[in-house]
């Protein structure tokens, strides 16, 4: 009899232990969730692996990023258990003893916990005003380690405005160019069938969504700090940013950027990046992106900013047919080039040069005043 | 119908000619016992949209189809008064009535209620619980999610002026995105999610047989084969389930018997539709895959 009490009991338990292992890897499993796949487990044949994979699946996951860390933790998790003889329970083992597998994404609780850490500003504030002055417009390619450590203040300090559109959506408004029928009929009501005032709706205004594509290859290697500092500045002073790195490949870091605590922010992000100073491939990065995310990104008249020097190892006509590709789904294609300040500099290297004929602006970004001039001007784009 | 098992769900699935694997058997049995919707993503034309027509088929229930798009709002996915009747009434009572809240009274009813999909996915005459699909849920903006929360939880939806309208008979409701942006964590948790993908090589040609029964057997493995192997090509966007049946039935107006550079060449149009696709399988590439299918 024993045996047919508990078994149930035990597989109910790890069911429940399995949610939260899921937890325990970041995948972030709500209680509702739980007491769904619980109720589920009555209605399906338990004897049947994949309709408890499936089940909990369904219940438990709800994007398909989770997929194939839920089916790794699953294989685990459930193996051990039709070798356990009938009828003995083992006492599952406490928590800080179990081993979970080697993840590489970060816990949920330690993602929280890092949100949290105060920022500790080190930086050096015994620059002058008139020191700041000359550092503004100072060409970052001619700066000292120190004086490159000094912009980040003023960086965290940029004010963003960004490009807005009308959207579809219609919103009650004092002044507007469409009636508002439900409200006017409502006052009208009130007052014996006469509508005494006017009411009105108009679209609603929504901020475009920005997409920062920054160059980290070797050639970029001295701004790749200042850059990221730069999009960390663009994603807390906007909404709706999304910002990638790439060299030879590209990497989404705006999970990352979106920490609070810079310096960590900023950590975790350059640890995410695999190909730190290596080689250019802007065309192939490119492409990756139009791919992988231009569906998902590009949507709703975002504005593209792509920040590279424009040396490339790849195919110059890749590169201006995904640009080409890029421009025709984006409100603007804005590329910024740290060498363009210059009045020597002409637009000459391979990559810059198929580049020009697929882009909506080329500006020069070399030195911090640009920066403070570009994160306003996004505003004025129409 | 009763599907009282995960089999029984196949079972009336393949009745229905609709190929579905374990996966989503699974889950459509448990979002129908379970009363919760069905969340399904995946690439276009893996066959979203149909899982719903086959419900309302197999179940002989209505169905209500919610096509989204941005701007999308209360007003043309949940109700709107009848203004212009609520005018005219207003008029007519005017006379012969001073008091207001009676005023109010009378064109707040359902009378004047202008029903939009969601509100008629619970509207209380429906004697069978109908199907309702909402289609493409990812165009919508993310406010309107919001006005889905209630409707998904409690089957009930809130119109202030006249009360909480609750459904007699909880609709079947199949949600779609193509995730061109990602749908609310909140939203997603009422409802089973399932990915569908790409079929394999055996399902898709099971699939091909089904719908496009007059296609010579040959000609079907080698139309599988070959979107099966484009699809492992770096396309923009790579050819899905309907996509490849569009390519059958074409191929049966051009009477074609297997499958040549030629009319690969004259039919690539339908299988993807990039000009940059296009440039990429045509010739060489093209030749090389249909070499490898044999």
């Amino acid at each position: 009899m024993d045996t047919i009490d508990t078994q149930p009991d035990a597989f109910l338990h790890n069911c429940l232990l399995f949610t939260r292992t899921l937890r325990a890897a970041g995948i972030p499993v709500g209680f509702d969730q739980t007491s769904a796949f619980v109720q589920a487990l009555e209605l399906i044949d338990l004897s049947s692996r994949d309709q408890v994979y499936y089940a909990a699946r369904g219940l438990l996951i709800c994007r398909r990023e989770h997929l194939r860390l839920f089916e790794l933790i699953f294989a685990r998790f459930w193996r051990a258990l039709p070798e356990q003889p009938p009828g003995r329970k083992k006492m599952p083992t406490a928590p800080r003893h179990r081993k979970l597998p080697p993840f590489t994404i970060a816990t949920y609780m330690a993602f929280k916990a890092r949100q949290e850490d105060p920022a500790i500003d080190v930086a050096d504030k015994s620059g002058t005003y008139s020191d700041l002055e000359l550092l503004q417009r100072k060409d970052f390619a001619e700066m000292t380690p120190e004086e490159l450590e000094q912009l980040r203040t003023l960086i965290s300090n940029l004010r963003w405005q960004m490009s807005r559109r009308i959207t579809r959506r219609r919103t009650a408004a004092r002044r507007g160019d469409l009636l508002h029928m439900r409200r006017i009929l409502r006052e009208a009501a009130r007052h014996q069938g006469v509508a005494l005032r006017l009411a009105w709706q108009r679209r609603k205004i929504k901020q475009r969504p920005l997409i920062l594509i920054a160059d980290i290859s070797g050639s970029m290697e001295k701004y790749a700090r200042l850059l990221l500092q730069f999009l960390y500045s663009a994603t807390h002073g906007l909404r709706r940013v999304e910002c990638f790195v790439f060299g030879t490949r590209l990497t989404r870091i705006t999970a990352q950027l979106q920490l609070r605590n810079i310096d960590r922010s900023i950590d975790q992000a350059a640890r995410e990046v695999v190909d730190w100073a290596g080689g250019t491939r802007i065309g192939e990065s490119l492409q990756f992106f139009n791919r992988r995310w231009g569906r998902r990104a590009l949507g709703r008249g975002a504005v593209v900013l792509i920040i590279s020097d424009g040396w490339d190892q790849g195919q110059p006509e890749l590169l201006a047919r995904e640009l080409r590709f890029l421009q025709h789904r984006c409100h603007r294609l804005i590329w910024l080039n740290p060498l363009a300040g210059r009045t020597t500099y002409q637009p000459l290297v391979g990559g810059m040069r198929a580049a020009l004929g697929s882009i909506d602006d080329f500006l020069p970004l070399d030195n911090f005043q640009r920066l403070a001039d570009l994160a306003e001007r996004l505003g004025a784009i129409t | 119908m009763k599907l009282s098992s995960i089999e029984a769900v196949a079972q009336a699935m393949a009745s229905a000619a609709y190929v579905a694997d374990t996966g989503l058997c699974t889950s459509l049995f448990l979002a129908l016992r379970m009363g919760k919707a069905l969340l399904l993503e995946g690439e276009p034309g893996v066959g979203k949209t149909e899982v719903a027509k086959v419900l309302s088929q197999l179940f002989h229930a209505p169905l209500i189809r919610l096509q989204c798009y941005e701007g999308i709002d209360v007003s043309q996915a949940v109700y709107e008064w009848n203004y212009p009747r609520q005018l005219l009434e207003l008029q007519a009572r005017r006379s012969t009535s001073d008091d207001s809240t009676l005023l109010t009274n009378t064109i707040y009813t359902e009378a004047f209620l202008l029903k939009r999909p969601l509100l008629q996915a619970i509207d209380s005459s429906h004697t069978i619980a109908p199907v309702l699909l909402i289609d493409e849920l990812d165009r919508a903006d993310e406010e309107f999610e919001s006005f889905l929360l209630e409707l998904l939880s409690d089957f009930q939806i809130t119109i202030p002026e006249l009360g909480t309208l609750r459904a007699r008979y909880r609709p079947i409701v199949i949600i779609t995105s193509n995730r061109t942006r990602e749908l609310h964590d909140a939203l997603k948790r009422r409802c089973v999610y399932y990915w569908i993908d790409h079929p394999s090589p055996e399902k898709e040609l099971e699939i091909v047989r089904l719908k496009a029964p007059g296609l010579e057997q040959r000609l079907a493995q080698q139309v599988v084969s070959f979107v099966q192997a484009i699809r492992s090509q770096d396309l923009i966007k790579p050819p899905g389930v309907a996509e490849t049946l569009d390519w059958a039935e074409a191929l049966q107006h051009l009477n074609a018997h297997t499958l040549d550079a030629s009319i690969i060449q004259a039919t690539l149009g339908i299988i993807v539709k990039y000009q940059e696709d296009v440039d990429k399988l045509r010739g060489a590439l093209a030749d090389r895959i249909l070499e490898q299918i044999g």
